[in-house]
Formats: C-alpha cells, structure tokens, sequence
C-alpha cells in the first residue's frame, strides 16, 4: 500500500465545503467582546490626546486602550509589536487605540469616530534608487548575505560581446489573504490563550510569552484553520498582541480582526524593489558579468531587507558577478515575507534582463539559459542535490509548442489583438527547519500523530496524514492527525516553502521509531507514545546546494485598441522532488503561477507621498487577479529522486510558482508588442501609446 | 476591569435604535429585534453564530459572504439585516441536504476548487446562484446570443464567477467544478 505521492482529497476538505470549518475568531468565546483598531491619521508625529471619555460615555464600549492605560509589554525584538506603548506615530495607519465593546456595530461606530489629535513631523516615504538614508544592512531577509563579489565585474562587462543594462521595479504588493488578521484571546488563572490566524503557532507562543513576560508553557496558541497568509501570517503581527492586552485589561475574552482597509498596513506587505540588472555576455550568449543592485526600503521601527539579489547568486554561471542590497528607513510600516520573498521580485528583474540579453545576442530564450546553466552553485561553489532546470523549459516547450519560435517582436497580429510568447525560470531554496513530533499508538489499533505544522491552505493536515500512513504502513482512516497548537511538539512556521519537509520529517522519524518499538513491545492500554526532534538530523546534512526548479511559458496578447493585455494560456513544468500529493500539490503551483500573474498585470500599491498612505487600500482598487483574469493552464511535474533532502524526498512547492512567473508574463508582452515595461504592473497606460500601428 | 462610573450606568439605559423582524434562515424561521446597523453577515457571524459565511473585505469586493437570498445570490456584508422583513436566506451551510452535499459542494471537494477555504461558501453559493441564472437563460457580458439558452462555457463560467475573488489562487479548478456541477 502506498498512500504518499497518490491523490488524496483534503482531509478538512468537508469541513470546508460545508462552512463548518472555523476560522480564528469564529471560535470566540461566547462572552467575548469585540474590539476594533483605531489608527494614526497622520504619517509622523505623536498622539497629543485621546477622547476616551466620550467613547466610553456610548452604551456597550467596555474600554479604550490608548498607550496611557495599556498594560505595559517587555521586549520581544520587534518594535512593531510594542502597540500602544509610548505617544510616538511611525506611520500612517499605526495603532493609536483600540475599542472594547459588546458589540461589533458600537466598537466599529465608536471606534470611527474616537477624537485623537497628533503634532505631527514631516515625513518621508517614497523610496528611490539614489535615496540618501540607503545603507548596507548588516544582512537581507532569511540571512541572506548583504553583498557578495566573484571576480571583477566591471572587467566582465568591459570584456562581454553583448552588455544589457537596465532598472526594473516592482511596486508595493500586498498579501491579502481573504481571511483578514484576526486573534481571540482571553486569561485564565494568569496563562494566555489564543485562537490566532497565524502561520505558525510555535512562533507566535513564543513572542506572546516574551511580550507579556510569562514562560511559554504559559501561553497556548492554536490556530486551526487559517484562511491563508503568503508569509503575512509567518511572524505575529501586532493583533495578536492588542487582542491579548485588551483582554487582560477587561478581564474578559477579546475578539478583534482586522479590516480589510488595515491589511493594508498592519499585514505586513512586499517593499516596492529596485533592480538596477547589468548582464553581460560573450557572443554567443554566455554570460561574462551577472551585476544587480537591489534597492528597497524598511520602516522606522524594524529592519527588514527584502533579498532581491539572492536569486541570481545561485541561478546561473557568470565569469564575474555582483550583487548587493541596500535599504532606506522610512515612515512606513515594515515590509514583510510575501511569497517567495527575494526570489519573486529578483526573478522579475533577472528573467526579464536575461530575455533583452536574448534579443540582443540573437539567440533563443531558452538556449541562452541552457548556455548558462553551471555545474556547481556560483556562489557557494557547493554541487547541486538536483538541477533539471533545463529538463523542465523542455518539457514547457514540448507542452506549450515553443519550438519554431519567431523571435521578432512586435508582428504578430489576430484581428486587433497583437500576440506574443514568454519564458521565464523559476527556483526556489528547498529549506527544511528543525521540528517535533509525538506519535502515539492506541490499543484499538489508531494511531494519533501530534505535530505542529499550519494548514492555511496547503493541504499539510492532509499530506501530514499520508505521511504517518505511510510511514506506519496503515491506512489512513486508522490515522488521526492534530496540528496547529503551540501544546504540541514545537513546529517550524508554515513559510519558506519548508513546511512539509520540515514537519514531514518529524513525523516520518517518530513513525518509524515507533514501528521498531512495537516490534517488540506491546500496546499497552494507555498507548504507546514516540516524541522525537529533527534538530541533529538537520545539522548533520552534506553542503549542498538544495533547489527546486521550474520553467513557465504564456501567450499574450495585447488589444491594440485598448492596451489591455490578457494571458490566454500558460505552461508551467516543475521539478520539486517527490511530489508527495498531486491534488493538492497542483492547486499549490496553480496557485503561485495565478498569484504571479496578478503580480504581472495588476497589483500596485498607489503611495500617496503627500499623506503617507496607502491610496487604494482595498480590494476595489488594488485589484487582485479575479476568475476571467485566469485562461488555461497547465501545469506538470518532473520525475525527480533526491536522496539529500531528508526522509521524505520533497521540495518545497508553496512559492516557486510565483518566482519567475511575471518574468514570463513580461517578455511575452514585449514579444508581442515591441514594448519593454521595467516596471510592474503592466497596464494599459505603459503600452498604449507605444504600440506598432 | 474599570468600575462603571454613574454617567456610563445612566449611558447604558439608552440603547441603539433597533428593528424586530422576521427572517428564515437555512429553512429556520427566526423573530428577531436587531442593532439597526447590523448587517446580513454579522447577523449571520455573530448572533446566529452561522460562521460558514465569510467576512473577506465587509465592503461588497470579494464575495466571501454571498449568500442566496430568496435564491438569489447576495453579498451579505452589503445587506442591511433589518430590511430581510420576510426574506428567505440559505448559506452555506443550508446547501447540503444531510450527509449527501450539493452538488456544487461535491465538485469542489473533487476537483480541489480551494486551498484554505475562506473564499470557499462564497463561491459556492454564488456558483450555485450563477448555475440558476445559467439556467433560466440569463446572459452575462461574454454571451454572444442573447435571446438563446446559455451554455456553462469555461467563458461564461470565469465572467459570472469573477465576483468572488481567491487569493489561494484556485480560479481555473473552480471553473472545472462549476462546469461539472452544471452537468
């Protein structure tokens, strides 16, 4: 019997399908208040007074938390977190107090009309690329090292038949997940409960205990279902920490969401990038100089350096390279994970460079990848687990029809729309993060498997399951699986794409600890119970270079009249390891590929310099890929047997789908029309007036 | 806990202005006097504690809280709960008929229509709205023949279905359970 790598439907699937499944403050306690956020209006200064006295005056407002009556917070290394603390505004859209009340309508109603006065600063929140305040961080997002060096790329590029050289940017993007942040917590006897929408409740747990001083034994987090994150959810925001605070100055449980308006600024969100990109390159495509400079900006409060750099270093061979980042503190929130941080905005650029590099050295996309294609990491020098990079732009070009490619741009028409084609690579580190688990065999013949992996939305609960069948070699029904509570064996965060690795590896260790122990021990009538911990199998892994690979492949087509542009089709081959379940497994990639395309035509967070804000801060005007944005897609994976990533074979497939995919999406446009947009997203008004007659 | 001061006792007394009507909800009748602010979704949430329907962005712009309301689909986040006087609402967790799911239920579990579910009552009620409109011959933007029956094409399917946004991403699997739901 083999249960992993063969479909099987989500286990929480009916619930989900039924509404039964519950979501963080659908579980409140039925005699939990609500509470509502009320938010700085200006982008710099400080709280000069709060009118707490007339809010607490309407009927049904229990409290008003402002930072002169909240119970005080330790320091958890996060400034973000420290809600209500001191008068200071570090953004528009801060907390400055929170409504308690019986009642949803009063805390909203009061919570709108609560009469705050700043004294405000001037402000400054628009990055540039020559921006004063830039530094060098001590090191970017998931220790990715700030600068690195081979050779010397000046002499590279001085050297190369063919230089392209050019600035791409992303804007703002916000995560959005359709469940909004939300948290309800409540104290009994001095310990903290939560039910939290969260990523990962073991992170969580842990920061709550540091910021209300209490050991972590003393703070339980549980987060059963969670309607997504995209790494917004990865590290606690600041909800978790009013719902806690207003909850101990009531002395009742507390309920609080945020808006959707509040995602845009207290979620966390992709900083808008800079990618100044020189490739150079011999006369027949191969690269001599790989050089970006990645420019990107943080808050005040918390530095947060976006690794937009990172993908290149890894990627593909080059005689010389450089990379670096910098970043500017501004009045703003701080950015944070959005799917396939780094990698998704330096693929943009890379990909998108590496296309003008094809047009201008005449040599086919694809092909030029395959020249460039290294034999060891470039950076690290380290061998590759696997590589089917190129297997994969094969298999794409098999399934999507590339091969007899006209490359001119710009000539090919269909009634008024003009059609073109695009690739792009995608990779993505295979990470795995150190984890428990308990698995504990019933004398009934069940089996109960406790680990602290986060479904929001992957199917880990489900992929979990066939694990521990699999391992155990039962079926699956006799399997009950727990996750999401910070009581059980302490778990990675569900991020980085290192979820079912990371937790799958736990599971499959105590699985088969526990098969050799009933070998020849009895079931005895309370259960026999394994607790294991990967953190040595993980230290004792070979220096390898650990990456899943993936080609994408769109048509384009753009109406001539309008600008407009629609994708009809695309392709994407992935090679991720074992694929451990093909359901849910497509719906992951499928998902990425969508969330890149809405990155490719769509969203754009609109700063408005003058306020400080966030202009379109909903879902009415920062537009997400809706149904009819979406045509055909296929999507395939590679046959792929790595023995160097742990137990269960896997790479991570949550973000590669994204990585890569506006790269393609671009070039596709600038094959159709002649039009290179260096700046995402591509819309209507980039092209219009650039159009072949 | 702060110690209620007079003011606020005496500001206690004067309660919200409030409606009492009358409402089914999944085939329950339900007397009631409600907050005249509250709308349909928060009736739904958090007094009748029917939390299948969603709230994604209370503003009537992703369709996480369509429901049908006399069959028709709805965004209950846009509807005020005093003016169903009479109405007949069914959510989510109305659709199945015991254990045996809706057909459109059916078809999202099988062909993965979702990832983590939030947006999921959502487009399944509106998935079965827009099957109901399909079938008495409304035409939407994309139909080419405005007086003929409509066929659930893929096309028809993306445009009456792009009222409900999923960030999850699982537009083109939802598109094929729709269709098979129509069969």
């Amino acid at each position: 019997m083999s249960v992993l790598g063969h479909d099987h439907v989500r286990v929480d699937g009916r619930d989900k399908v039924t509404g039964v499944a519950r979501y963080a403050v659908e579980k409140r306690p039925d005699d939990a208040l609500h509470a509502w956020a009320v938010r700085a209006t200006v982008p710099r200064g400080r709280v000069v007074s709060v009118d707490a006295e007339s809010a607490l005056a309407v009927p049904g407002v229990v409290e008003v938390l402002t930072w002169r009556n909240a119970p005080r917070l330790q320091d958890a290394g996060d400034d973000e977190l420290q809600v209500l603390q001191d008068d200071r505004v570090a953004y528009r859209g801060q907390v400055v107090a929170l409504v308690v009340a019986e009642t949803l309508e009063v805390a909203r109603e009061t919570a709108a009309t609560l009469d705050v006065r700043y004294e405000t600063e001037p402000h400054d929140v628009g990055l540039t690329i020559d921006h004063p305040g830039l530094y060098a961080p001590e090191q970017a997002n998931a220790g990715a090292d700030t600068d690195s060096a081979r050779g010397d790329v000046e002499e590279g590029l001085a050297s190369s038949a063919h230089v392209v050289e050019a600035v791409y940017e992303t804007p703002a993007l916000f995560n959005n997940p359709m469940e909004p942040h939300a948290t309800v917590a409540w104290w009994e006897d001095g310990a903290l409960r939560m039910v939290d929408s969260t990523q990962g409740t073991t992170p969580t747990a842990q920061t709550m205990a540091t910021l209300f001083g209490l050991d972590e034994p003393q703070v339980r987090v549980t987060a059963e279902h969670v309607g997504g994150g995209f790494g917004s959810k990865g590290e606690p925001k600041a909800n978790p920490v009013l719902a806690a605070l207003a909850a101990k100055a009531v002395g009742r449980p507390v309920a609080l969401a945020w808006t959707r308006q509040m995602m845009f600024g207290l979620a966390g969100y992709r900083t808008p990038t800079i990618s100044r990109v020189r490739l150079g390159a011999d006369a027949d495509g191969r690269l001599e100089a790989i050089s970006h400079e990645a420019f990107s900006q943080t808050s005040r409060l918390k530095e947060f350096t976006e690794q937009t750099a990172e993908y290149v270093r890894h990627m593909y061979g080059s005689r010389t390279a450089l990379t670096t980042h910098r970043v500017t503190q501004l009045d703003v929130h701080t950015p944070s994970w959005m799917r396939a941080p780094g990698e998704c905005p330096g693929a943009y650029a890379i990909e998108s460079a590496l296309d003008e590099l094809a047009h201008a050295a005449g040599v086919d996309p694809v092909e030029l990848r395959r020249r460039n294609e290294p034999e060891v990491d470039p950076e690290t020098g380290a061998p590759y687990s696997s590589r089917q990079l190129m297997e994969c732009h094969d298999r794409a070009a098999e399934l999507f029809g590339w091969a007899g490619r006209d490359p001119r741009p710009g000539v090919r028409r269909d009634g008024h729309w003009l059609v073109g084609t695009g690739v792009a690579s995608s990779s993505y580190p295979a990470m795995a993060a150190p984890s428990g688990a308990r698995v504990t065999a019933r004398p009934d013949g069940t089996f109960r498997v406790g680990v602290n992996a986060t479904d929001i939305g992957t199917g880990a609960r489900t992929v979990m399951l066939q694990v521990a069948a699999e391992e155990l070699k039962v079926e699956p029904e006799r399997v009950h699986v727990h996750i999401a509570d910070s009581d059980l064996p302490h778990g990675a965060v569900a991020g980085g794409s290192s979820g079912s690795a990371s937790w799958g590896w736990a599971v499959a260790k105590a699985c088969r600890a526990l098969r050799s122990r009933m070998a020849t021990e009895r079931v005895p009538d309370d259960g026999l119970e394994v607790v294991v911990d990967t953190s040595e199998d993980l230290q004792g892994r070979a220096q390898l270079a650990r990456f899943a690979y993936g080609a994408q492949m769109v048509e384009a087509r753009v109406d001539v009249r309008t600008g407009e542009v629609v994708v009809p089709r695309s392709v994407g081959v992935f090679a991720a390891g074992r694929i451990l379940n093909p359901r849910t497994a497509r719906s992951q990639l499928l998902g990425g590929m969508t969330m890149g395309l809405s990155m490719a035509l769509h969203e754009e967070g609109l700063l408005d310099e003058r306020f400080g804000g966030w202009a379109n801060h909903d879902l009415a005007t920062y537009h997400v890929a809706a149904n009819a944005d979406v045509g055909d897609v296929t999507i395939e994976w590679l046959p792929e047997d790595d023995g160097e990533l742990g137990p269960l074979k896997a790479k991570g497939i949550g973000e590669i789908g994204i990585v890569g995919a506006a790269a393609a999406v671009a070039n596709a446009v600038w094959h159709a029309t002649g039009v290179r947009v260096r700046s995402l997203p591509i819309q209507p008004d980039k092209l219009l007036d650039r159009l072949p007659g | 806990m702060r110690a209620p001061d007079l003011a606020r006792s005496v500001a206690r007394v004067t309660q919200p202005p409030a409606s009492t009507f009358d409402v089914t909800v999944n085939g329950t009748p339900h007397a009631l006097t409600v907050d005249n602010r509250t709308s349909l979704l928060d009736l739904l949430r958090e007094r009748l504690r029917l939390t299948g329907t969603k709230k994604g962005c209370d503003h009537g712009q992703c369709g996480a809280c369509t429901v049908l309301v006399d069959g028709r689909r709805t965004n209950a986040c846009l509807t005020l709960a005093v003016t169903l006087d009479g109405r007949e609402v069914t959510t989510v967790e109305g659709l199945a008929d015991g254990d045996d799911l809706h057909p459109v239920q059916q078809a999202f579990l099988d062909h993965d229509a979702f990832q983590c579910g939030y947006c999921t009552p959502g487009q399944i009620c509106s998935a079965v709205g827009a099957l109901d409109e399909l079938a008495q011959g409304w035409p939407s933007h994309v139909t080419e023949d405005l007086t003929g029956e409509v066929e659930p094409s893929a096309e028809e399917v993306r445009e009456r279905m792009s009222g409900n946004l999923c960030r999850c991403g699982a537009y083109a699997h939802i598109v094929t359970a729709v269709q098979e739901a129509a069969r």
